[in-house]
């Protein structure tokens, strides 16, 4: 079973192709988080049982669609049959019987299991004719939803490890280096810092022990690309780890994942293992001469964690703390040895820059970012999921083309990138192209990929806040700019969220904010002030309406909005009755209902669920008014 | 004072067994450990300070330094909801309140009967359906407070 030489990899690869392509039928049922916990194994087990009793010549297999494809997740289970492209929605053990019968041996589409485009409201059977993916241009995800993760054969036959094996029989470690370099590829884990350069400073540190590290904890809320990566298409990342080791000469190489990642870390495992058994990993990879194996480390829940000291201190079984820049981890990483970290998206990047070529890579994107980025489009837009682009994408395209635009076609405020770290970029740049100078200029980031797209129900003090008390959280508490500065903000945030906000709050925040981004010791504190920074700019009036009007314009605050029910357009559905949870709603169906103020919570489960938009949001501080009138 | 029950060791020594006596395993000892006793008994990491030839205090500072261990016993079932940015602005708040009003405890709280844990986390990857509530290791996507009473009854239960 150990591939020895590469003629034996290129002999497996082409029987592994044959076998798939002379597969009569295929049932693929997906086994993500989402649909996993939709139930999806038992409808593999009825496929299985089913085709068997009736000697379909059909294979059923387990894969994986990108976690949260689409909002896929929430239709799942889903069944796509190959060769015909056809995508099942909402597939319940039950109705098996009837996929078999009709489509497998009759060749009939069932129209009612077919996914219906959310804006057209189409039903589309092929998988392909989604708009949502139509527009996509795929590199580091390019196996995702293609191949069973569980199976290295699969893989291998979408041209797994075909870069792993030219870069070992055919380049020598520089060459492979320069490669890279063509290539232009910048790391996709957050700074945008470019990868051969990395690998070069790494490789001139003295010593002959160093190690390759993936870097698979992605703390920033609302992206999963990684994640997706990791269960997806393990063997995209093992591949490049492998390639990047035998650049260095390195033979140690570990993952670090995420603890709220399980089946991030089962599919990694079994990947390993196979590689393992096929002699891709271990001693004398597919014959080459060159050793290497990698280890999987599981984090252990906390942000900071992801910044590259405090990880490897993690690593080292201790508590994540990072330290000061100056030390730098290429050469004083891991156990103090020269270490490469990279993200797993540059990682997932890295076999097929060796495979197709850099300059192939660097033909897509912009002048300075090249190639294609992944990103997690979600919040208040139509189709969320997962999309990968080439760099340079206006925003436009991503949030109306691809994500359908905002839900409920409400307007659209602001999108919020690069996580904690990043910032909101606000309507009138729209056709931004975004890139790793251009998000920047804009005052945000790229950081993980997370596109958080917010509509007018978003407040941005309340957003801020959200940020600003999620750090304050996971700061690690060594640098007191840090620690005290987040915690300050915090309680200034409260102040106006709360109606209690007074003028010379916001010049208060920009000097803590100043302070911060000059006295913290690692990047968590330095960028924290951004978000603050990013609405400040964008929307000051914002603020100032929470200052100095008390009220806040997107209807968020609870402390400062009151809702009412508009009497015109109320039809009495009663749905918003049973939302309430305070029971501050009463009316009967049918009739006109209404809003107690004395009990009301602003909470705004009413508004959110009302189907006609007949409850509005006012500033509380009118109903005040109206109480000493 | 009630004298402190002892926890059963044999569990840990076999954790034990399965790593290196070293300190770089720690935090994977304390993950089988958590995942064994369901949280860390104080005896429990007495015994790995000891045989990791650790000091105490650091096996302590690695235990309250990172969120996924919980020091105290915690309910047979976690309920986790998050309250990453996407769940956030999909309404996770209402979430949580809803649960603090359904079982009278809080995030990082236990019900009195260690039915159940109410936890916070930032974001659990499934953005694309927020928001995300998780009861046992039973994923709700597009979660609705008033349906959380439905989720907790159901648990981890497979059925949809
Ligand atoms: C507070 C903080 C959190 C970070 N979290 C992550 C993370 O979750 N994943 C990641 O890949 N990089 C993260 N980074 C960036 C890493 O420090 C590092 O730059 C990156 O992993 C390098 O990989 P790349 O060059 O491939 O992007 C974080 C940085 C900071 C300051
Ligand atoms: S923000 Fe809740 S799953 Fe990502």
């Amino acid at each position: 079973m150990r591939i020895e030489s590469k003629d034996r990899f290129e002999t497996l690869r082409a029987q592994a192709r044959e076998s798939n392509a002379s597969r009569m039928q295929q049932v693929l049922v997906c086994c993500g988080t989402g649909c996993l916990a939709w139930g999806s194994k038992k409808v593999a087990e009825a496929f299985a049982s089913e085709i068997a009793k009736r000697s379909v010549d059909a294979t059923v297999d387990l894969f994986v669609k990108s976690t949260g494809c689409h909002g896929f997740c929430e239709r799942g289970p889903l069944v796509a049959l190959q060769p015909s492209g056809i995508l099942y929605t909402k597939v319940k053990p039950n109705r098996v019987e009837e996929i078999v019968e009709t489509t497998l041996i009759g060749g009939e589409v069932i129209q009612n299991l077919l996914y219906k485009e959310p804006v057209s409201g189409e039903r589309i059977a092929q998988y392909d004719e989604i708009p949502f993916y139509k527009n996509q241009v795929r590199v580091a995800m390019r196996n995702i939803g293609r191949i069973d993760p569980t199976s290295i054969l699969d893989a291998i036959a979408e041209g797994a490890y075909s870069g792993l094996a030219r870069a070992l029989f055919e380049m020598t470690p520089d060459e492979v280096l320069d490669e890279v370099e063509i290539s232009g590829q910048r790391g996709r884990g957050g700074a945008g810092f470019a990868t051969a350069r990395k690998w070069r400073s790494c490789k001139a540190a003295p010593g002959d022990r160093r190690f390759v590290l993936c870097n698979g904890d992605e703390g920033d809320p609302g992206a999963f690309k990684d994640r997706s990566i990791m269960e997806g298409d393990p063997h995209s990342v093992i591949e490049g780890i492998i390639i990047g080791a035998y650049a260095l000469g390195a033979h140690e190489g570990w993952i670090y994942v995420r603890d709220e990642y399980p089946l991030a870390v089962v599919n990694l495992g079994i990947a390993i293992a196979e590689a393992r058994k096929y002699g891709l990993l271990g001693q004398n990879i597919m014959g080459s001469g060159f050793d290497f194996d990698i280890k999987i480390s599981r984090g252990g829940g906390a942000f900071v964690c992801g910044e590259s000291s405090a990880l490897m201190r993690s690593l080292e079984g201790k508590t994540g703390e990072p330290r000061a820049k100056y030390v730098h981890s290429t050469e004083k990483g891991l156990f103090d040895l020269p270490t490469v970290l990279n993200n797993v998206e540059t990682w997932a990047g890295i076999g097929a820059i060796i495979d197709r070529g850099g300059e192939w890579f660097a033909s897509m994107g912009t002048e300075r970012s090249k190639g294609t980025k992944a990103f997690s489009l979600v919040g208040k837009v139509k189709n969320t999921g997962l999309i990968e682009l080439p760099m340079g994408t206006t925003l436009r395209h991503i949030i109306y083309d691809i994500g359908g635009g905002i839900l409920n076609d409400r307007p659209f405020k602001a999108v919020q990138t690069g996580g904690p770290s990043g910032g909101c970029v606000p309507a009138e740049l729209l056709d931004l192209p975004v890139d790793f100078e251009e998000l920047t200029k804009a005052g945000s980031m790229m950081g993980s990929g997370g596109m958080i797209v917010m509509d007018d129900r978003t407040c941005m003090v309340d957003v801020s806040r959200f940020f600003l008390a999620f750090l304050e959280e996971e700061s690690c508490g060594k640098c007191t700019p840090c620690r005290e500065g987040l915690h300050q903000m915090v309680q200034i945030y409260d102040r106006l969220i709360a109606g209690d906000g007074v003028e010379g709050d916001i010049e208060l925040i920009e000097r803590l904010a100043a302070g911060m981004q000059l006295g913290s010791l690692c990047e968590l504190g330095k960028s924290a002030p951004n978000p603050v920074l990013s609405t400040l700019r964008y929307f000051r009036s914002e603020y100032e309406a929470h200052i100095r009007d008390k009220a806040c314009p997107a209807g968020i605050c609870r402390e400062l909005t009151a809702y009412e029910i508009i009497e015109e357009g109320c039809d009495g559905c009663h749905v918003c009755f049973k939302a309430c949870p305070v029971d501050a709603i009463e009316g009967v169906v049918k009739e006109l209902h209404i809003i107690h103020q004395d009990a009301c919570i602003s909470c705004g489960a009413c508004f959110d669920v009302c189907p006609t938009n007949t409850i509005r949001t006012f500033p509380k501080i009118e109903l005040k008014k109206a109480e000493v009138v | 004072m009630a004298e402190i029950p002892r926890s059963d060791l044999s569990v840990a020594e076999e954790i034990l067994g399965g790593y290196p006596a070293e300190e770089p395993a720690l935090i994977q000892i304390l993950q089988d450990v958590h995942r064994a006793y369901n949280y860390l008994p104080c005896d429990v990491l007495e015994r790995v300070a000891e045989a990791l030839d650790v000091p105490l205090a650091k096996v302590f500072s690695v235990s309250t330094f990172y969120k996924s261990f919980s020091l105290e016993p915690q309910g047979d079932t976690i309920v986790k909801v998050c309250t990453g940015t996407a769940c956030h602005i999909r309404g996770a708040g209402l979430l949580v309140e809803e649960l603090e009003r359904q079982l009278g405890v809080g995030p990082g709280e236990t019900t009195e009967d260690l039915s159940f844990t109410i936890k916070t986390v930032n974001c659990v990857g499934a953005c694309a359906m927020a928001p995300v509530m998780i009861v046992a290791d039973k994923y709700w996507g597009s979660a609705k407070p008033t349906r959380v009473k439905k989720y907790l009854a159901k648990g981890g239960d497979d059925e949809n």
